[in-house]
């Protein structure tokens, strides 16, 4: 038996801690139960949905082609979101672009009741009582945050609170490289 | 069998049930068409990752999302989808995240035929290993009598 055979358990031993050691690496870096959107590079889903203090009027995806904007969905039931509250409340003006509040599977008063107690950092709010259109976006648990381009391509998506770590070193600098692709 | 014993029974008919009816069907019931359409739902939701609770799947899961998607895929059954299509309408939506099978493709190559790869570099080790053994050991001495334990 040659030296290579009879190192060969160590070898396999060293390939097998490696391989272990790359998981928990990666799991440390990586949310174990965030999904990855299908839907980024993609065509924002067309929604058509009324605007949470004038129901009787809606907002579609139509209006809001030609500018770059965020969409963040949220709820007055969800927890996280209270938490990302202070948040856009603090960032939603210097973003520079549209913040479109979509309130998830909501009861209206409840939301605005929420809205006035925390303070609204919308420019316009929409409501998707059911969570119909929500299911078309992909929406599995609020807070999540699109970020959709002036051709209403949806660019990147959030999963979770947002913080003011991540909009600074992600959500700002890809505002300013869509808009300039869309003054272009 | 003794006439007393008898509204006993009857309870205890009631209480079983009390208990087994809302059990057989525990999350909400839907209006199937039939026993098979009802199977052919089972069978699918099962197949099927709830997003919310992820080790659950659709059939089983009482998070709100499960439910609005087990409507959806009533809804599409009743339309005449097939499974593949409402397969398709999810992972479209939601990533191949949502299939307890993911498909064959490159990026789960890896997933699907690294066992087979690590069980053939162990198989030809093995095959190496005892062939070396097979040729070493006519020139090895038997054991002494007594000695093997």
């Amino acid at each position: 038996m040659n030296r290579v055979t009879r190192l060969l358990p160590l070898i396999a031993f060293g390939v097998l801690v490696l391989l272990f050691g790359f998981g928990i690496w990666w799991n440390t870096r990586h949310s174990q139960t965030e999904v990855p959107s299908p839907l980024i590079g993609k065509p924002a889903p067309a929604y058509t949905l009324p605007y949470l203090y004038q129901p009787d009027k809606q907002l579609s995806k139509a209006d809001m082609l030609g500018q770059v904007y965020l969409v963040n969905v949220f709820a007055s039931w969800c927890f996280a979101c209270g938490q990302e509250h202070p948040v856009l409340m603090a960032q939603a003006q210097q973003l520079g672009v549209p913040l479109i509040g979509y309130d998830y599977k909501d009861a209206p008063d409840d939301a605005k009741a929420w809205l006035a107690k925390h303070g609204n950092p919308y420019t316009y709010v929409i409501a998707d009582r059911k969570g119909d259109t929500a299911i078309n976006f992909g929406v599995y648990g609020a807070p999540e945050t699109f970020l959709v381009d002036a051709k209403g391509i949806i660019r990147y998506k959030r999963i979770g609170p947002m913080t003011p770590a991540l909009i600074h070193d992600v959500i700002e600098p890809k505002i300013a490289q869509l808009k300039q692709e869309a003054s272009r | 069998m003794s006439a007393f014993l008898r509204p006993w029974r009857i309870l205890l008919i009631a209480v079983a049930l009390a208990v087994a009816v809302p059990a057989a069907h525990a999350i909400d019931p839907l209006p199937f068409k039939d026993r098979a359409q009802e199977l052919r739902f089972q069978n699918l939701t099962r197949q099927l990752r709830c997003l919310v609770c992820q080790n659950e799947d659709l059939a089983d899961s009482n998070a709100d999302l499960a439910r609005d998607l087990r409507h959806q895929i009533f809804k599409m059954m009743q339309a005449g989808k097939t499974d593949a299509q409402i397969k398709q309408y999810l992972v479209e939506r939601y990533s191949d995240y949502v299939l307890y099978k993911p498909p064959v493709k490159p990026s789960t190559w890896l997933l699907w035929f690294g066992p087979g790869v690590i069980l053939l570099i162990g198989a030809f080790g093995v095959a190496r290993y005892v062939r070396g053994r097979a040729r070493t050991a006519p020139s090895m001495p038997p054991p002494a009598d007594g000695d093997d334990w």
